[in-house]
């Protein structure tokens, strides 16, 4: 799917540049791998071109939040299909969450995952190692040979670390390789349930979680955090009570950053009233107030990056009972046309501080260079076609399962393809 | 009787939540027609004859297959039995599996009782055959509020501005989900009452009120609606023993004794004696549970009939 080009001109466009908090339109030039030119007339003779009227040039997506289900789950998706999802969805870098079988506790693992990044040569695969040794919440994993091997964070996702003494571990001994701890938050005793709880779990006789069981383990690690002065990062915060929390600790100047999922911010627990099992994640789909707080928080900044929680199931594994359904959606090819449509269109951020949301602030968060079209830097880009309107369709999906939530629904904006490292194009014109 | 094509837009019955107030109406005269087909020496009409029904209950309930299997035969059509409760199940037989089983014997309805909400309504997209619930999770029971709603207005004439109060365990109970529906929808007003533990979240939501004091609100109302307490509850942190439980929601003979002197006492069954209710209630002049057993044929021949595309002009289920 990809074709390298030596000499390229990206002719038209708008180039998005999220850490200046501007658009300009400016031709951009690309002679192996790299950012030559970037200016209102540049031409190049023999170049190929690409017409780019009336599209966005951005920097390549970077999702903090996925599952590539590689090892363990093949049958769901492999980092191959997952990286081409995520290529689809603009996304040149991903983060692949360590709940595998077996899981990322090890140096070994983390190896093998970049090694299958390397040879897939699709979106870079950055492994973020497990917590606690086989996600047992017990005792540390080998952090620092992860951190050797390529780890960007630490995660027992899935479950959330209830020993409060072991999280302070983590999170202690994670500060001396400055790496993040990314927790999922949901206190024991409260995370029993299948669907959010409120109105709509009593009306379907579904199993609540409550929001409180999100917020107070949220507010246990953020105090951690504090006291020992490391980078917490939470994962898909999805309630107003956990963005409030965020909102407080920065501003008590706690070392604290958040992610929010496009279907948390585009879905309610209204859309269970089918038992529809895509509809089935953790967190669950919460209440309007609840949506309404996490757009608030990505608009303000409390939210510093939108993440997929890209979560592939088998048809198999979804097509039964809900109780008895893995919780989970896919998320990669769908998230910025998402966020573009209730963030930007919306009229809630401008289309620069969004696209941060996808690129400067995860970047940041896992200490990567700033993402940016400049010269002299090497071209990691995607072209975007803000009037396109799309349709959802379950069957042409590019991960291996289809267990998306929004088959049928029509999307606007999208991503039509970008450059990779080495001068890699897929999309616009590469087929 | 008038039964005009009634309810044909009745594909299923999943939940009360899914009935108009028309299939609400066909259901019960259709039922009022068949009570008293029960009444004759022969209690049999040919009505569905040649169709067949399977009860498909993955979790154990006696009365309810029986009410279900007795309610088919009165109709002339057959009710196999397929108790999944223990077998196929644990081979790791999914219920995708089973409906494509059910799917190639071609029956024509399926009486699904299953222990997790959603699993009727799973089913039914995925069959031709029509399916009844009776019984999913802590979601819906339709045929049970469908009889207690049937036999109190036997009893009361209507349930249009009557105060009806379910006592227990609501969080945890389908009846409790079907009941508030369909007493709602016919002009009642309903309030629940039970430990906190045991009220789930936002009920109020679906129309009623909420009580945690029995003594409260027990002697004003004209219905009372017991419902089952499982001992499984108990020490699971609900409540802490059945004689705290019995002492603050029990219906005690001397609670009974204070009731509104028109009040009646229903229970979907079976009864916890000693736990819900003391022994007395079952003499109790106004308890209406055995007169909701029988009425339960009546009311699931309504259903099977209505459900099965009976017409009562074509094949006349109670000829003149
Ligand atoms: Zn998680
Ligand atoms: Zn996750």
């Amino acid at each position: 799917m990809l074709m390298k080009i030596r000499r390229l001109l990206l002719k038209g466009g708008t180039v998005v540049d999220p850490a200046a908090g501007r658009n300009r339109r400016v031709n951009v030039l690309v002679e192996n791998g790299r950012v030559t030119g970037l200016a209102r007339n540049l031409s190049a003779r023999g170049a190929e071109v690409v017409d780019c009227r009336g599209r966005y040039i951005a920097p390549g997506f970077v999702d903090l939040h996925c599952h590539l289900r590689e090892p363990g789950a093949e049958d769901a998706e492999t980092v191959a299909s997952g990286t081409r999802a995520a290529l689809a969805g603009g996304f040149t870098r991903v983060c692949a969450m360590p709940n595998t079988d077996p899981p990322v506790d090890s140096e070994a693992m983390v190896r093998f995952l970049v090694g299958r990044g390397e040879s897939a040569g699709l979106a870079r695969v950055h492994p973020v190692g497990c917590c606690t040794r086989a996600r047992q919440g017990r005792e540390l994993a080998e952090i620092g040979g992860m951190v050797a091997a390529g780890a960007v964070a630490f995660s027992d996702d899935g479950n959330w670390v209830a020993d409060a003494r072991v999280m302070r571990s983590c999170l202690e001994y994670c500060k001396a390789f400055d790496k993040p701890v990314f927790a999922h938050c949901e206190m024991t005793g409260l995370d029993t349930g299948v669907a959010h709880e409120g109105p709509v779990s009593t009306r379907l006789g579904l199993a609540g979680k409550p929001d409180a069981g999100e917020a107070a383990a949220a507010a246990r690690d953020i105090l951690l955090a504090h006291l020992t002065g490391t980078r917490l990062h939470l994962c898909h915060v999805s309630c107003a009570a956990t963005v409030e929390l965020v909102r407080w600790a920065k501003g008590r100047g706690t070392a604290v950053t958040a992610e929010a999922c496009p279907h948390h911010f585009t879905l309610t627990d209204e859309a269970l009233a089918g038992y529809d099992t895509n509809f089935k994640v953790n967190p669950p789909l919460r209440g309007e107030a609840d949506r309404r707080a996490v757009l608030a928080g990505l608009a303000d900044g409390t939210i510093d990056a939108i993440a997929t929680d890209h979560a592939p199931h088998t048809r198999g594994a979804k097509e039964v009972e809900f109780d008895n359904a893995p919780a989970g959606m896919v998320g990669l090819e769908t998230a910025f046309s998402l966020g573009y449509e209730a963030l930007v269109l919306s009229g809630l951020m401008r289309l620069p501080q969004f696209i941060a949301r996808l690129t400067a602030a995860p970047a940041e968060v896992i200490g990567l260079p700033v993402p940016r079209i400049a010269v002299g830097a090497e071209a990691e880009l995607v072209v975007l076609d803000l009037r396109e309107k799309w349709t959802c369709d379950r069957d042409k999906l590019v991960s291996r399962s289809r267990n998306t939530p929004f088959a049928g629904r029509t999307l606007v904006g999208r991503v039509q393809g970008g450059i990779l490292p080495g001068g890699r194009m897929w999309g616009v014109g590469a087929d | 009787m008038s039964s005009k094509a009634p309810a044909r837009s009745l594909r299923h019955l999943l939940g009360i939540a899914e009935l108009s107030d028309e299939d609400i109406a066909a259901i019960f005269s259709h039922a009022e027609m068949f009570k008293s087909v029960l009444g004759r020496p022969i209690p049999v009409v040919p009505a569905l004859r040649g169709k067949t029904f399977v009860n498909l209950f993955f979790e154990a309930s006696t009365r309810t297959a029986s009410s279900f299997a007795l309610a088919a035969s009165r109709l002339s059509a057959q009710c196999l039995g397929f108790s999944l409760a223990a077998s196929a199940v644990r081979k790791g037989e999914t219920l995708l599996d089973t409906a494509r089983n059910i799917e190639a014997m071609r029956v024509d309805g399926v009486i699904i009782r299953h222990s997790m909400a959603g699993a009727a309504r799973f089913l039914s997209e995925r069959l031709r055959a029509f399916v009844v619930n009776a019984g999913d999770g802590c979601h819906e029971h339709p045929t049970q509020a469908l009889l207690d709603a049937f036999t109190l207005r036997e009893k009361l004439g209507t349930l249009e501005g009557r105060r009806v109060l379910l006592v227990g365990d609501i969080a945890h109970s389908r009846v409790a989900r079907s009941n508030i529906l369909l007493f709602r929808r016919l002009g009642a007003r309903v309030a629940v009452c039970g430990p906190p533990t045991l009220i789930p979240p936002r009920v109020e939501e679906l129309g009623c009120e909420v009580f945690y004091r029995l003594d409260r609100v027990l002697y004003e109302v004209d219905v009372v609606n017991m419902l089952r307490v499982q001992n499984e509850r108990i020490g699971a942190g609900a409540f802490p023993s059945v004689r705290e439980y019995r002492a603050l929601f029990g219906l005690t003979r001397e609670r009974l004794a204070r009731l509104a002197r028109s009040a009646v006492v229903i229970h979907p069954g079976p009864v916890n004696w000693g736990v819900e209710m003391d022994y007395e209630v079952s003499d109790f002049p106004h308890a209406l549970i055995m007169n909701q057993v029988t009425n339960g044929v009546a009311v699931r021949m309504a259903v099977l009939y209505l459900l099965a595309g009976g017409h009562a002009d074509e094949d006349s289920p109670a000829p003149a």
